[in-house]
């Protein structure tokens, strides 16, 4: 048995997915057109994560979640009105540039000091959470380099299932090739796990959980420390949505015998 | 002058995965275009001896052998990996971005103080600067860099690069020790299918057929028809050997609790939350989003969709041919037809 876990998540906003992006010549890094009023989102791996941790905790005793955020300050407070619904954390926040162009290097260095100061973190309990790719950087590495600057050797990406055995230990599914999971048991905490999409839905919205959340919400927006990431050594040389419109041929008033007969044709060719 | 190491890990049987080769093929082109660098291989797995001797052409190959390695996990793989580095003193490692190394290799680029890139599609020489281009957003916008900073992972995005054929010969194997924990808390347990029901995510077949959440809808009679949908895509599958994708409504809707096709899960998704597919042939039905058309299908180079709306702004101008018809009727033709020729 446990005594409880300690789950940090790391997540943080990216662009609402049907938003156009279009990339512009940035200072360090190339930025997106309108980016600081671009409607953002949790970012929907990380939030499966955060919903996985809540749902882990609620069931565990003794836990707690949470959730440290990099972006820019004022945005990172519209993201908390609509995610402190949902289900109960802790923020602890870094002000700072959510764009999917900085450095992973970077952003983990800034995350891990910030996990390392959090008040009552228990490290031998903790389960580090996130997303096994953002929506922005989209490179799927950040919480591997997390974990690592952790010291932290138990890791697991594109996790479905996390459960928790008689005895402590944790057994994990990871996704891999050919809609297949990786099964494998880890001694108990602490692990890493970089959630793909799990099997719990989005929490409906709670304004309890919402006032609770909120009242250290703010303070945690208040105090959030600048992260710096100056994207050193890297030189970025193009940045373009690429041309992708193709002259679609449109097929109407044709009878599915043609149609299937012509889809048929082109499977076999 | 940079020291580029080719690192692989063998798959179950002993042999090296196609997206080995796959990165094998960047990492020669590499090492040919880029004045003055040398090409290393480094070998991860139970036994490596055998796959060595398919890379006779890279004159030093290094191999981290041993039960503890043949399985897929961190502790393990992160250190043999960083070994294998350390060993070659290299500065750029091109490997193939398997799950297993998109695990590991992240923690090892951390501990050697090093940068990562995953899922990169191109890699060129430019001088003495090696650039490498990959997509962002989730593949929205492409973006082409360089970094200053070694070692520098590039881990080659499966299907991006044409496999380098295997050699034959006898290479010259140089076992690198690993020093590792006296006990691994992590147990591989096995590999598992994702449901009970048929397998439907095949990545190597030729074509696509992504599933929309119109098959679940109300049909022209006012009623759903579930199961006459799943049959027809599971006729689909068989008949044409294809993989099947999923847009994230579909697949939501079996959480919301409403009937669903009960073979679809969040593996076939496709798309922002899901995954973008590498196959010559794409065939979206009854989707009507951003996800199926533009994400989902950024790797597919010959697409085709059946809607009912002539209009879609996502079908329109994404797909080389737009069906305006019913995807039941056409389906239900198109897997007689095949039955016929099968």
């Amino acid at each position: 048995m446990t005594d409880g876990f300690h789950i940090v998540v790391c997540g943080s906003l990216v662009p609402d997915p049907i938003q156009t992006l279009e990339p512009v010549p940035g200072g360090d890094r190339p930025a997106l057109k309108n980016e600081a009023m671009l409607p953002s989102v949790l970012d929907p791996w990380a939030g499966h994560a955060l919903y996985e941790a809540a749902h882990l905790a609620a069931k565990t005793p003794g836990s707690k979640v949470w959730l440290v955020s990099l972006g820019p300050k004022a945005q990172l407070q519209q993201l908390m009105m609509r995610v402190a619904q949902k289900v109960p954390f802790e923020l602890v926040a870094l002000d700072g540039p959510a764009s999917g162009f900085t450095d992973s290097f970077e952003v983990a260095v800034a995350l891990a000091q910030a996990i390392e100061g959090i008040d009552g973190l228990d490290r031998s309990r903790l389960l580090l959470f996130g997303g096994c790719a953002s929506a922005s950087r989209d490179a799927g590495v950040t919480v591997q380099m997390v974990g690592e600057r952790l010291g932290i050797h138990d890791q697991f990406l594109a996790v479905d299932e996390l459960k928790v055995e008689d005895g402590g230990s944790i057994r994990v599914l990871e996704r891999v090739e050919g809609g297949r999971y990786l099964a494998s048991v880890c001694e108990g905490a602490p692990l890493v796990a970089a959630w793909a999409t799990g099997s719990l839905p989005e929490p409906p919205n709670s304004p309890q959980v919402g006032m609770q959340n909120m009242r250290t919400i703010m303070p945690a927006l208040a105090k959030a420390g600048p992260a710096t990431l100056g994207g050193e050594g890297t030189t970025w040389l193009t940045a373009e949505v690429p041309q992708q419109r193709r002259e679609t041929r449109v097929v109407k008033d044709s009878s599915a015998d043609e149609i299937a007969q012509e889809i048929v044709t082109w499977i076999k060719g | 002058m940079d020291k580029i190491l080719f690192l692989a890990h063998t798959e179950a049987d002993g042999t090296l995965p196609k997206a080995a080769y796959e990165a094998l093929t960047a990492a020669k082109n590499l090492a040919g275009d880029l004045q003055g660098a040398t090409l290393v291989a480094g070998l991860i797995g139970a036994d490596v001896a055998q796959v060595a001797d398919t890379l006779t052409g890279i004159e030093r190959v290094l191999g981290v052998s041993g039960p503890e390695f043949a399985v897929s996990r961190y502790s393990s793989d992160v250190a043999a990996a960083a070994a294998l580095v350390s060993t070659s003193d290299a500065t750029i490692i091109v490997a193939p971005a398997t799950p297993r190394f998109c695990r590991a290799l992240p923690g090892a680029a951390a501990r050697l103080d090093g940068r990562i890139e995953t899922q990169v599609t191109a890699i060129s020489a430019e001088g003495d600067a090696v650039e490498a281009e990959r997509w962002f957003y989730r593949q929205r916008i492409v973006a082409k860099f360089s970094r200053s900073q070694r070692p520098w992972f590039l881990l080659t995005s499966p299907g991006a690069f044409e496999p380098a054929s295997a050699e034959a010969g006898k290479a010259t194997l140089e076992a690198v020790s690993v020093d590792l924990p006296a006990k691994l808390r992590t147990k591989v347990t096995g590999i598992e299918a994702a449901t009970t029901e048929a397998q439907t995510i095949r990545p190597d077949a030729d074509i696509l057929l992504v599933a929309g959440a119109g098959w679940n809808k109300k049909q022209k009679d006012g009623a759903t028809h579930v199961n006459d949908a799943s049959s027809l895509v599971l006729g689909f599958l068989e008949l044409a050997r294809a993989s099947l994708g999923s847009t994230k409504s579909l697949v939501d809707q079996g959480a919301e609790g409403a009937e669903v096709m009960s073979f679809m899960s969040h593996l076939n998704q496709v798309g922002q939350t899901g995954s973008t597919p590498r196959h010559r042939k794409g065939l979206a039905t009854c989707c009507h989003g951003e996800e199926p058309h533009v994400v989902g299908w950024r790797f597919v180079s010959e697409r085709r969709a059946i809607n009912l709306d002539e209009t879609c702004g996502w079908a329109q101008g994404k797909a080389d041919v737009l069906y305006v018809a019913d995807a039941f009727e056409v389906m239900a033709k198109v897997n007689e037809l095949l039955a016929a020729d099968a």
